[in-house]
């Protein structure tokens, strides 16, 4: 694919600008490792070696009675019982003496003195997700240390493994309910720019009535109708907030529609729905561009605000908004209030740096090289 | 001046209006209209350039895109070729798009800046027709060679060519479609004197190869004189004289053709010396209040009671000449209709709003 010139010379000022540039970076890097997310945190074993096959615990379902257990449930891998299963090759002494007869099997190979196939287990970076409930043999929340290490929250989950998935699922959220909102919102200001006259007014007054709809009570009405997850949130957010980019793009299509050249298409028999895509739309790209930052960190921001009320997610869910709800119940654990404030400072931050970027690189008057 | 026999014309236009609509105060209520274009007629044989010339804000670029129907005609028909152009559905209006075609005044603005010169030139055809992809190729460099492009140029933007290449683009597109039809928007307006001259000349032979009908719109008159057969002059949305070419620079008829032609610079020292200017007085009025009787009675040096009272028709005073003053209608009155079928026809239309 080639990049038009225009394109292309977007490109390098976006490249000159080197807050934004690193800023992509470093958010490419943290966005692209929280897609891993499961790797990275996970209570599951990434591998697991046992009586010489392979299994692959964090991908796939395994009962318990795969590796010598009584149950046909999901092995629990963090137990000391199955990891004992699992190493000494499902040796039934595992449910007297777990540890003594893992250190044994690790150590020797060997099992009560006879020599087994020894498996091993191998655990992500962080062996808990973002729902582990963890035995931390004391009150929760709990600070950081050497297993958890930015502590617990108040039902004694890991602080970084929420942090990492919450991560991804703001993100995530903001951009599906960006791009939704934009193509919608788009599609509308295009119409009513394009055909203007009545068309525009009645769809004026329509958005008006619609805008002034107090969005965050019919959450909290469908919230308690419908169980609330992430796509029924994402619909709600959606719904809501298509809005706002109709103004705007609707402003450009008003002072397009009149140029020349969209004159000239229409005088040929060009159909609308082409011209307004082929001629009008690019124009109205740089004030689309615009706003975008605006909608992607305020949509993080709601949605931070919905789980911080409790009307969002479920609370099992790994919500930044949630843990800075947490925060302000546990004053005195401040690692949780202090990971809220650098997740959301430095994720809005990076974000804002990379749209500042792409703005500047769209904005035909600004020089750079 | 035209026998009988002569092919039908192939524009047609009858009672043409176009009235831009005023909304004032709290509830928008219509309180007027800005004639742009008032009770307009006249017809364009086939391979004829009709001019139509005019001071800024007379209606000469409305009246010309109202016949493409870029602008919704408030009454009154177009015909093109046999259609009624001012009452087609979308769908056949698309269709009917291909035989007529535009030549806008400013090359700059008239296209995309994101599109390059094929795409430029290549969109009418993908949008009418179903060329494969080498023979709208094959048809973009025919174009390309017909208006005088360098073939090498086709994947350049706009904004790489100087003006009167981009005026160049500009017609090779309008002719992508063979179209029957030019409606020039005063195509050399925004070009260098230099190079106005190349694209008249472009534009009149491609007249001779293609068998074109312009309407070459346009204020600058000399222009007019090189490239029109017949010329209207308009004032303030209504025709004030169509005349043949030669007779209008002649002697002019109507009192505002008079003073228009009168701004005419000669190139011989000599006559320019003895040229006798008539200075206009006042300016002209708002089209939105546009005075009763004549359009031309705030401003005529001849103007007579009669002008501020009754709205003079467009007739035929002699062979071929149309006026709509009232210093002629007199004479034809007392000489009889003088068998224009024009003149009676207007006389029909006639309906003083």
């Amino acid at each position: 694919m080639r990049l038009s010139p225009l394109n292309a010379r977007r490109w390098r000022n976006f490249k000159a600008n080197r807050r934004a540039w690193w800023s992509l970076w470093i958010f490419a890097l943290l966005f692209g490792l929280s897609l891993f997310a499961e790797v990275l945190a996970n209570d599951r074993p990434l591998l697991v070696r046992h009586k010489g096959d392979f299994y692959t615990p964090f991908l796939q379902f395994y009962p318990e009675t795969a590796f010598g257990g009584d149950f046909q449930t999901e092995a629990v891998y963090r137990d000391v019982e199955v990891q004992c299963l699992i190493v000494a090759a499902g040796e039934q002494a595992c449910w007297d003496d777990p540890e003594g007869i893992l250190a044994e099997a690790r150590e020797t190979g060997t099992v009560l003195g006879q020599p087994v196939q020894a498996g091993w287990i191998l655990w992500p970076p962080i062996p808990y997700s973002y729902s582990t409930v963890n035995d931390i043999g004391g009150p929760a929340p709990s600070a950081p240390d050497a297993r958890h290490w930015l502590g617990t929250d108040d039902t004694a989950r890991d602080v970084l493994a929420r942090v990492i998935y919450g991560f991804r699922l703001s993100v995530a959220f903001a951009l599906i309910v960006t791009l939704l909102t934009s193509v919608i919102g788009i599609a509308a200001g295009a119409v009513q720019g394009y055909f203007g006259g009545l068309t525009d007014l009645i769809f004026q007054r329509l958005i008006e009535l619609w805008g002034s709809t107090p969005s965050l009570y019919i959450i909290i009405i469908v919230a308690a109708i419908l169980p609330m997850n992430f796509w029924l949130l994402v619909g709600l957010s959606t719904l809501f907030g298509w809005t706002a980019l109709v103004g705007v793009v609707r402003a450009e299509f008003l002072r397009a529609r009149n140029f020349e050249y969209v004159r000239a298409a229409r005088a040929l028999g060009v159909s609308d729905r082409v011209i307004m895509f082929r001629h009008v739309l690019p124009n109205a790209a740089v004030a689309t561009v615009t706003l975008l930052p605006f909608i992607v960190t305020g949509t993080i921001g709601s949605l931070a605000a919905l789980d911080f009320l409790g009307f969002g997610l479920p609370s099992s869910a790994p919500s930044l908004g949630e843990l800075t709800l947490q925060a302000k119940q546990n004053l005195q654990a401040p690692w949780l209030g202090f990971t809220a404030f650098f997740t959301f400072a430095i994720m809005l931050s990076l974000l804002v740096f990379i749209f500042e970027g792409v703005r500047d690189a769209f904005d035909p008057r600004k020089t750079f090289r | 001046m035209r026998d009988t026999t002569a092919p039908p014309p192939l524009v047609r236009v009858r009672g043409l209006k176009i009235h831009f609509p005023i909304y004032t105060g709290l509830f928008r209520r219509h309180t007027g209209d800005v004639r742009a274009v008032d009770d307009v007629s006249f017809d364009i044989w086939p391979g004829e350039t009709l001019g139509l010339v005019g001071e800024s804000g007379c209606g000469k670029s409305t009246c010309g895109r109202a016949l493409l129907r870029l602008y919704e005609p408030t009454a009154g028909s177009v015909q093109i070729a046999g259609t009624d152009i001012a009452t087609l559905d979308a769908g056949a209006l698309r269709r009917a798009r291909p035989m007529m075609q535009m030549v806008f005044q400013d090359p700059q603005a008239s296209l995309n800046p994101r599109m390059t010169l094929a795409d430029i030139i290549g969109e009418p055809l993908s949008e009418h027709t179903t060329l494969t992809q080498d023979e709208r190729l094959a048809r973009i460099y025919e174009l390309m060679d017909q208006v005088g492009l360098n073939r090498r140029f086709a994947n350049r933007y706009p904004h790489e060519f100087s003006g009167g290449q981009r005026q160049r683009i500009g017609i090779a597109r309008a002719l992508a479609l063979n179209p029957k039809f030019v409606v020039c928007d005063e195509p050399i307006a925004a070009l260098d004197v230099s190079i106005q001259a190349q694209v008249v000349n472009l534009l009149e032979d491609l007249q001779d190869r293609l068998g074109l009908t312009y309407l070459f719109i346009s204020h600058d008159l000399s222009m007019v004189r090189h490239i029109a057969d017949r010329v209207a002059v308009m004032y303030l949305g209504r025709i004030a004289e169509l005349s043949p070419r030669d007779a209008l620079y002649e002697r002019p008829l109507h009192p505002y053709a008079q003073a228009l032609l009168s701004a005419v610079p000669e190139p011989d020292p000599a006559r320019e010396s003895s040229r006798r200017r008539i200075i206009l007085k006042g300016d002209v009025p708002s089209p939105a209040r546009p005075p009763r009787g004549c359009r031309f009675c705030t401003r005529c040096p001849q103007v007579m009671p009669v002008c501020r009272e009754v709205q003079p028709e467009l007739a035929e005073v002699e062979p071929g000449r149309l006026v709509a003053c009232h210093l002629y209608t007199a004479t034809t009155q007392t000489a009889g209709p003088t068998g224009g079928t024009e003149a009676t026809e207007h006389v029909q239309q006639g309906e003083t709003p």
